[in-house]
């Protein structure tokens, strides 16, 4: 297996003593030239791999900041082909990019299709919030010839054997939920979280990052305490909704993404 | 054996192709696409309910609640003057599921669940609702064993179905509107799972339809086959013969699934579903999924859905809040694929000419969902003529549609 962008990524913030900092944005939002430059700018100010959020009509694991911006983005006309393009702009840049996507659009655009087209854009993989192991089909099979990272999600409540399944099914790393609920900021970080990358370290060597409900550098702080990458989405969409101009919402997202940057060093 | 009051037996009934496989497959479709942090509590409500389902005393508990809470066996009732007007002079038997408690056959498969709730330990129970039939059935269910119960109902259905979003409430449910997308049944599901995911630990999603991950369809399918066992019986005991088609109406599909499950070995007897036709065959217009749809993968299972070119539900529309979804249970994709059920396209005129005709010609004010059924009875039956015999599943009453029916009648 080659090493891919994503890998490169969390070796380089391990060898620097930091948790990586994986950023969240769904393309289209609010407009596509928008969320390019915003994921651009969140690049530059030290995000070490960023998702793209591919909107969805039914994004049953969103909370109310993401659901309602990637209902704008669809219907501001956002297609997979504005995805791809996001994702090319910031893989250009020198940034490893994934895909976040619920299944059906994967699937009805075609397994195989949807691979190729991301490999050719330069994307890095796809983070599947509720695809299973057990209906993951061709996928394994496509991504390994695309070359292409499948980061599947461990929740507190996995037992082990499912960690198990998971985690070797996982290729540039593995997704812990810190708890169990949907995505949206919390006041602090749940309890579970670090027995959670614990008991998916008993299972793999891969490395493990911890999204849901992480916001604010202190919590980054925590997380990079345990775990090899922090993830954050919501605080960044939110900050981009609240802004009252284009300008001013790349501009806070930049402003986030620096002090998240610091947060996540250790010691 | 007290004469009065006979068990509510499940009668001597045909062998069934044992579908779906071990982890919930009909065919290509059904499975289970969910979220990791629902995994732990599906496995455990697969795990319960096939313990349960083997359980004598569960069983016994299910079966007596039926009888004695629910009234069932539900009766057959001979539409002749419908039959004879309106369904060219065709034999049509109608499956009273509107006269268990609560006005539908929901309650079946609610209190099925909310036992196995009791037996999980949990104490709260949240559910999706459409038109408010399976609401008000959950609401009443929990009431009666003292559980906590919410309700998810979207903005326009609350609206559409005011009078089951009173009933809810009076039983001591928490009615919560959705105002997410279109408002409707597919946004309630989603704010359920939601809900659910959060609260997994104590709470039990009870879904009203034969839908959502496994095991769900086919326990829900279990819990409603009653309706189809019930029927078979009463049929050949009234006629002395099979019908000819049983026709129900199809939104997520428990009621047609219900009444379908125990005639599937009956070759000779067709399964004609009727789906909502909307106001016309244009995307968005209508919500008749198995005729306008293409699979692809909708609240954790695969089915056939609504969906546009780049996999984007579709927004649909129906006279009915309760067949107003983008996608269907996956038994029925099965179904249709495999050509032993076949599914019409009702209009909204269709089934509102449907509805009319029963309350004038038998007294009896269906649901709109179930006018669906009847005006698919009505071409049906003419297809047939005189010789035909036709068993409609009647799968609620109509109360809660009459602000609607005035309106559309101008009454």
């Amino acid at each position: 297996m080659s090493s891919s962008a994503v890998t490169t990524a969390f070796a380089k913030a391990a060898a620097e003593n930091r948790a990586a900092l994986v950023g969240y944005l769904p393309a289209g939002f609010p407009d596509k030239d928008t969320g390019i430059k915003a994921a651009l700018a969140m690049a530059r100010a030290g995000a070490d791999v960023i998702e793209v959020g591919l909107p969805y009509s039914d994004p049953l694991m969103d909370g109310p900041v993401i659901a309602d911006a990637v209902y704008r983005s669809l219907k501001g006309g956002t297609r997979v082909k504005d995805v791809l393009d996001t994702v090319a702009a910031i893989s250009t840049a020198g940034t490893a990019a994934l895909v976040m996507t619920y299944w059906n659009p994967v699937d009805h655009y075609g397994v195989a299709a949807f691979a190729r087209d991301l490999a050719s854009a330069g994307g890095s993989g796809l983070i599947t919030p509720d695809l299973t192991p057990e209906e993951s089909g061709d996928w394994p099979r496509v991504s390994d010839e695309h070359d292409l990272d499948r980061v599947y999600l461990v929740a507190p409540s996995s037992p082990h054997a499912r960690i198990a399944a998971i985690t070797r099914l996982c290729r540039g790393f593995v997704y812990a939920a810190s708890l169990m609920g949907i995505t949206g900021t919390r006041d602090s970080v749940s309890a579970g979280a670090a027995g959670l990358v614990a008991r998916t370290r008993e299972h793999t060597t891969l490395p493990v990052a911890v999204g849901l409900g992480v916001s604010t550098p202190e919590q980054a702080h925590e997380v990079a305490g345990f775990a090899d990458g922090v993830i954050v989405g919501s605080a960044f969409v939110r900050r981009l909704a609240a802004a009252p101009t284009p300008q001013d919402g790349i501009a806070a997202v930049r402003e986030l993404t620096e002090a998240l940057a610091v947060g996540v060093r250790r010691g | 054996m007290d004469k009065t009051s006979p068990p509510a037996r499940r009668p001597a009934e045909p062998d069934i192709a044992p579908v779906p496989d071990g982890t919930g497959h009909f065919g290509e479709f059904g499975g289970l696409f969910a979220p990791e942090s629902l995994m732990a509590a599906l496995e455990q409500l697969a795990k319960e309910y096939e313990a349960a389902r083997h359980d004598p005393r569960f069983r016994a508990e299910l079966d007596d609640l039926l009888r004695d809470y629910a009234s069932r066996p539900t009766r057959v009732t001979e539409a002749k003057r419908f039959g004879a007007e309106h369904a060219g002079g065709c034999r049509v038997l109608l499956k009273r599921e509107d006269l268990a408690h609560t006005g539908s056959h929901k309650i079946n498969n609610v209190l099925g669940q909310v036992l196995l709730t009791k037996r999980m330990s949990k104490t709260r129970v949240i559910a999706e609702t459409g038109a408010g039939q399976h609401g008000v059935a959950t609401a009443t269910a929990c009431a009666l064993l003292g559980l906590e119960c919410a309700v998810y109902m979207g903005e326009e259905d609350t609206r559409r179905q005011a009078l089951n979003v009173s009933r809810m409430r009076m039983l001591g449910a928490e009615v919560i509107p959705v105002t997410a997308g279109t408002r409707t049944l597919k946004d309630a599901m989603n704010e359920a799972f939601r809900d659910w995911v959060t609260t997994v630990d104590y709470t039990h999603y009870c879904i009203g339809s034969v839908g959502g991950p496994h095991p769900f369809p086919m326990m829900v399918r279990d819990f409603q086959r009653i309706i189809g066992v019930e029927a078979r019986e009463q049929v050949l005991s009234l006629t002395g013969r099979l019908p000819d088609a049983v026709v129900a109406c199809v939104g997520g599909g428990s009621n047609a699934i219900g009444v379908f499950h125990a005639f599937i070995p009956d070759g000779g007897v067709r399964l004609v579903g009727c789906e909502a036709g909307g106001d016309g065959d244009a995307p968005g217009r209508n919500a008749a999924t198995l005729t306008y749809g293409s699979t692809g993968v909708l609240h954790g299972m695969r089915t056939y859905v609504l969906q546009d070119d780049e996999g984007q539900t579709l927004d649909t529309h129906s006279i009915s809040a309760g067949l107003d979804y983008p996608g269907v249970g996956p038994e029925h994709s099965w179904l249709k694929d495999t050509g032993r059920a076949e599914y019409r396209s009702v209009s909204d005129a269709e089934a509102m000419e449907g509805f009319a005709a029963l309350c004038r010609t038998e007294g009896i004010i269906p649901a709109i969902e179930s006018s669906h059924a009847l005006a698919g009875a009505m071409r049906v039956g003419r297809e047939l003529g005189p010789e035909g015999l036709i068993l409609v599943n009647l799968s609620g009453r109509g109360d809660k549609d009459v602000a609607t029916a005035s309106a559309w009648f101008g009454v």
